[in-house]
């Protein structure tokens, strides 16, 4: 009756790292003590310390959320390890001790062999093109006087900043896995960018020094001052080796007037072998809020990876006249779960969302679109479209739409459109006549489906992302 | 190029195809005519290796190779196409990019370069003159929102790209106009060469007027009931299939 986690924490009492604790970790299970802790370590401000502890006692009063279309077993939290620093994990010393079907997709990806060693934890040469890539990069967004740094530099360097913006959008109380992050989220991203300015480049945290192992309750804050543009790309499209199952991390997005946010992700983390062990619990939650008028943030998602996702990137539209979107592409293949989609909030007038959602079950996946549009009172003239496709790779897999309208002032337009179609042996068929083989036709197909979202992710991030939608559905036609 | 001996195919338990024989040379075009229901299609996607149609006797033989062991994306990549009597939709993919996919697949198969997206548009071009489309048809999704006569056309400016040894045109008359029909018909002449063989899979005699066969062979009830040069297909424009239908049983009798 041993559950992934608690093999998990074995096999860390296995490598010995309780030997560490004063140096790297603290004891598993949580308290207001091991929230101090970690505070402290971090060396924290004091109204750093009184949040955490304020979403910690929060998170004692609430119930893990069970309403999602997803099952796995019950997740003890007190015997999770709520903080370890990175240097704790063992780097392996050459590729040769890398899980060789993890070499093999890096292969078919086409990551270079020095990507391949940083990405498997392998202990890297001084010399490393990224290292340099982001230093250049740093020099040149400082410029600019854009802040690009980890989540703790910031508490360090920039606390006025974080004690202004943290919360204001995924509040310490939103929900149970937003306030466990809040109580003990160990690092993430921040972003500033200052009045007018442009970020010149994406900003990515494939570039950012330190962001290996930031661990499993990261934390990210954006923020676009007025008249500011941003486009951040989440992680790395290789999967990443990760032991953490529990994945609770927080994204807060910022746009002030005439400001823009785009947020993209492309996921694939561990999703288990072939029988559903293992495999990472991605509960995620991710909100932008347009604050200023004409402001506008995107989120564009591709999802192929973990066990199970949760996860529904929203947008508040409070400034007049804002705009928010949401494309998504969700593939569960195997015995994975997604139960993921949007809330777009309408509160200022003349708002406009977009929902593009392209779901893909194959093998006994199964994966749910949830989303909500919700027009308040005083939102006249709002907008939304959805479309919300779904398609079937097989007949032991499943897709579901659990759509929810709420609108409450009568001038609001709202225009929502699903389908499901299945995969067709005779478009394979024709494929393979064509002299395609089964594989390139699955991917080639499933590509077209996804379209109209692969088109707003940036140029090499789709590239990639096709590539990986290939690999996640490789095998799932006979 | 070309042997099928005793060919019995159909699915599940019903069987469609009843004892098939029929010798292709390069060089020829064979027209396969009869009513609906004769399985003259079954014949073309069973060629083809549709996976839904089961063969459960006789032996085909292309140029020397056991066909029916062969997988459909192989048999396509030594160089057989089947035009389809409905072709597929792909929503969302490119006919340039599908194409371009399977001109290189088959490439690699044969252990040849592949050509990258600006060689291939060159070679692609002339091919378009062919059956009279534009450059508009290579960014629009694979035969998604086309017209009957569109989606026909597409079939043959593929067929021309990927320049098939032994193509099979299934049912390719049916939903044309007359213009279509003859723009198909040049297109499929244009390509005739003495190495490649053609298969013409057809219902009325109309296209034969404009695709010339060598042979023609009147399929009933799942066997070929007579077989003759050009002049039996107009025979057949005056007379109809009845008359054969008959004999199909007479000749299944003695076989």
């Amino acid at each position: 009756m041993s559950s992934g986690i608690e093999a998990l924490v074995n096999r860390e009492y296995a490598y010995g790292f309780v030997t560490d604790v004063e140096t790297d970790t603290v004891p598993a299970g949580l308290n207001e003590d091991i929230i101090r802790t970690i505070s402290a370590k971090k060396n924290e401000p004091e109204f750093m310390l009184e949040w955490r502890l304020k979403a910690y006692r929060r998170w004692l009063t609430m119930k893990e959320p069970h309403w999602g279309n997803v099952r796995y077993p019950a997740i003890d939290y007190n015997s999770l390890v709520y903080y370890s620093a990175p240097k704790s994990v063992k780097p392996l010393q050459s590729l040769d001790e890398v899980d060789p079907e993890l070499l093999r997709t890096y292969e078919k990806l086409g990551i270079s062999l020095n990507e391949q060693k940083m990405l498997s934890g392998v202990a890297v040469d001084a010399i490393f093109d990224s290292v340099s890539v982001g230093t250049t990069m740093r020099t040149e967004l400082s410029k600019h006087g854009i802040i690009f740094c980890s989540f703790g530099e910031a508490v360090q360097n920039h606390p006025e900043l974080i004690e202004k913006y943290l919360g204001t959008v995924v509040p310490h109380s939103d929900n149970f896995f937003a306030a466990l992050n809040a109580a003990v989220f160990s690092d993430g991203s921040f972003a500033y960018v200052p009045k007018g300015v442009k970020c010149p480049m994406e900003l990515s945290t494939y570039f950012r020094i330190n962001s290996k192992n930031t661990g499993q309750f990261e934390r990210t804050l954006i923020i676009a001052d007025e008249g500011a543009s941003v486009s951040y790309l989440e992680g790395c499209t290789a999967p990443k080796r990760d032991e953490n199952q529990l994945h609770a991390a927080v994204v807060e997005l910022i746009a002030l007037d005439n400001a823009t946010v785009k947020y993209s992700t492309v996921q694939n983390w561990y999703a288990g072998d072939a029988q559903g062990k293992g495999g990472i619990y991605n509960f995620v939650t991710k909100r932008g809020k347009c604050a200023g008028v004409n402001s506008k943030i995107s989120w564009t998602q591709v999802e192929t990876g973990s066990a199970i996702t949760w996860k529904y990137p929203s947008v508040i539209l409070q400034g007049d006249n804002s705009v928010g979107e949401f494309y998504s592409v969700a593939v569960v293949n195997r015995k994975q779960q997604a139960d993921t989609g949007t809330k777009m909030i309408h509160i200022g007038k003349n708002t406009k969302s977009t929902i593009v959602s392209k779901g893909i079950s194959a093998g006994e996946g199964n994966n749910s679109y949830r989303g909500l549009v919700r027009v308040l009172p005083k939102a006249e003239n709002a907008r939304n479209y959805t479309q919300c496709d779904s398609m079937l790779i097989g007949n032991k897999c499943g897709a579901h739409t659990f759509p929810y309208i709420e609108v409450q002032n009568n001038t609001a337009t709202l225009e929502h459109e699903a389908s499901t179609s299945k995969i067709g042996e005779d478009q394979i068929f024709y494929c393979k006549q064509r002299g395609v083989s089964a594989e390139h036709a699955v991917s080639m197909i499933v590509s077209g489906f996804c379209r109209e979202v692969f088109k707003e992710l940036p140029m090499e991030f789709a590239v990639e992302a096709q590539q990986l939608l290939g690999i996640t559905l490789e095998g799932s036609v006979g | 190029m070309l042997e099928i001996n005793d060919l019995h195919a159909g699915i599940g338990d019903r069987e469609i195809l009843k004892g098939i024989s029929l010798s292709v040379k390069a060089g020829e075009i064979h027209a396969v005519m009869g009513p609906n229901g004769s399985g003259k299609s079954t014949l073309a996607q069973v060629l083809a290796g549709n996976p839904s149609y089961e063969v459960t006797r006789g032996t085909v033989s292309y140029n020397g190779q056991n066909l029916l062991e062969m997988a459909p994306e192989v048999r396509a990549q030594n160089g057989i196409f089947l035009a389809f009597q409905y072709p597929v939709e792909i929503p969302g993919v490119s006919n340039a990019y599908f194409l371009r996919s399977a001109y290189n697949e088959i490439r690699k198969a044969n252990g040849q370069e592949e050509v990258d997206p600006l060689e291939f548009l060159d070679l692609v071009e002339e091919k378009l003159k062919l059956v009279d489309m534009d450059e508009t048809l290579l960014s629009r999704s694979v035969n998604h929102g086309f017209s009957g006569g569109e989606k026909k056309r597409n079939e043959i400016f593929q067929m021309a790209v990927l320049s098939p040894r032994l193509a099979i045109l299934d049912e390719t008359d049916s939903g044309l106009d007359i213009d279509a029909l003859r723009i198909v018909a040049e297109g499929v002449n244009k390509l005739r060469s003495p190495e490649n063989a053609t298969i013409v899979v057809t219902h009325y005699q109309r296209l034969l007027n404009y695709i010339v066969p060598d042979y023609v062979h009147v399929l009933a009830n799942g066997r070929i009931v007579k077989s003759g040069g050009k002049e039996l297909a107009l025979e057949l424009e005056e007379k109809g299939y009845d008359w054969l239908q008959g004999a199909g049983a007479g000749a299944g009798a003695v076989a």
